[in-house]
């Protein structure tokens, strides 16, 4: 394989906090505090990640579903000897691979963040938790949705009788949603200029 | 009488998942004179996965308006976040923004938009922050009226009110002011080596069956170092662990039955408010060892 940044500095460029991989000096203290490491949830720990990064292997980054494996726990970042965000560049490297189209649009936590959780958010302003539930049940079609809801019958029903979740999945907008949807369009715009998309 | 910006969080929301969060740190504030002024119109924080859709300018654009918004309505009065990821956000998009003037620079292009500004110098505050700096542990523990003696309680601290920013100065691999807040109440806080470990946060969502193993090993330390409950500052390692035990028992064959609470309905409790000022009605498994305090 010949040594080639095209794909480092790509990152470094388009993808947030993705610079720091610079940095990294393939200690591996991230990996082992990883959560997901331990069930052994994927195949590559941020520190391999941030190499292949290195070693211009653009395809098998951005085609990984490792970085979708996050659960947000920042535990690698504290432990960082470098105290490189790596939490963040993870992040950063899923939401590109997404952008990129590189990412499988069934990849559960690719497909929850980005369809339904975000979706869910900016159609009102607010989370609205019982759409969001029913959504998620539902993504592979009705029959799936029912099984998934009946194994999870007995937990929303105490959720509903402790006034916890919401008998029906509606919501209304937040008051001032013109401007809000109006900030996140440009807000969108500018996004695309970064990642160079526009 | 104390007052804050207060920014409550989705799941804070009149029946939503962390609704028995709410209503205990209202009755909290209320014992302590404390005024929350809630943000009006905020919108959602965007959690630990609005990364994904969102991106960095969407996504800290979100958390600028609720800035924004509260330095209009309550100029640069302290922000106070009860959720720990409605926390993390606005903490963290206060250092980008104002440590990366470009970025600011683009989000404030978005926010005119919608005619707000992000201008920082705003504190964000855990409400946990302002519980051991601004009332104290000899205010706190003086409130005491009927000391849970006798409580053995697991404090799981989570991850994201612990990391990356850290309370009060506290370690990031063994904090203590939980365990000093459940010893206070009069109850005992039993050494709980998953202090600190992870729920599987969102991803109980997504990879239900890995969270719930991450999830299992939580509630099995909590029973075997005896606990009658277990104590959490987050709303979704409440839920994730109080809500998710039916799914674990039928997955793993395991039998737990153990009540989750928020740090809040064990002080209101122990301060003499009621049964419903601790919104201990409004749990899904029942905290019945804590009917002989009520």
């Amino acid at each position: 394989m010949t040594y080639d940044l095209t794909f480092a500095k790509e990152v470094y460029q388009n993808s947030e906090e993705g610079h720091w991989i610079k940095m990294c000096m393939q200690c591996g203290v991230c990996a082992g505090s990883c959560p997901m490491g331990f069930l052994g949830a994927w195949k590559h720990s941020p520190r391999q990640i941030f190499q292949m990064v290195r070693a211009g292997m653009r395809d098998e980054v951005l085609g990984s579903s490792d970085m979708w494996m996050c659960t947000s726990c920042y535990n690698c970042i504290v432990r960082c000897p470098r105290n490189l965000p790596i939490t963040h560049i993870i992040h950063g490297l899923a939401r590109y691979a997404s952008v990129e189209g590189k990412a499988d649009p069934k990849q559960p936590t690719h497909l929850f963040a980005k369809d339904i959780f975000w979706e869910n958010i900016v159609a009102t302003g607010r989370v609205g938790e019982a759409a969001l539930t029913m959504k998620l049940y539902f993504k592979d079609g009705i029959g799936e949705g029912i099984k998934q809801g009946l194994e999870m019958k007995d937990a929303a029903l105490g959720m509903m009788k402790a006034k916890r979740l919401k008998p029906l999945p509606f919501r209304g907008k937040i008051k001032g949603y013109p401007g809000f949807k109006a900030m996140l369009k440009k807000a969108f715009e500018l996004e695309q200029q970064k990642e160079g998309k526009a | 009488m104390k007052e804050y910006s207060f920014f409550p969080g989705c799941s804070s929301e009149h029946n939503a998942s962390a609704a028995n969060m709410e209503t205990s740190v209202q009755s909290m504030c209320k014992m302590l004179d404390i005024k929350l002024n809630e943000i009006d119109d905020w919108n959602c924080c965007s959690a630990s996965i609005g990364y994904a859709g969102g991106g960095v300018i969407p996504r800290l654009s979100l958390s600028a308006r609720n800035f924004a918004l509260s330095r209009q309505q309550q100029g640069d009065r302290d922000l106070v976040a009860t959720c720990a990821a409605c926390w993390l956000s606005m903490r963290e998009t206060n250092e980008r923004l104002d440590h990366e003037p470009e970025l600011k620079e683009k989000v404030n292009i978005a926010l005119k938009e919608g005619g707000l500004s992000y201008e920082g110098g705003i504190k964000t505050r855990h409400m946990v922050e302002v519980l051991i700096e601004d009332i104290g542990w000899d205010t706190m523990k003086s409130k005491v009226t009927k000391p849970l003696t006798g409580l053995k309680v697991a404090g799981y601290v989570g991850c994201q009110t612990n990391r990356p920013f850290g309370v009060a100065g506290d370690s990031f691999e063994n904090p203590q002011y939980l365990d000093r807040m459940i010893s206070l109440t009069g109850a005992t806080a039993i050494p709980f080596a998953k202090k600190v470990a992870c729920c599987g946060g969102a991803l109980m969502f997504s990879e239900q069956e890995k969270s719930c193993q991450l999830t299992r090993d939580i509630l099995q330390c909590a029973v075997d170092g005896g606990a009658d409950c277990i104590v959490t500052p987050c709303p979704v390692c409440q839920l994730n662990l109080e809500v998710y035990q039916s799914k674990i028992n039928q997955l793993f064959g395991t039998s737990f039955k153990i009540p989750v609470l928020y740090y809040s309905q064990l002080m209101v409790l122990s301060w003499g408010g009621s049964w419903n000022d601790a919104a201990l009605h409004q749990q899904v498994v029942q905290p019945d060892v804590l009917k002989p305090f009520a």
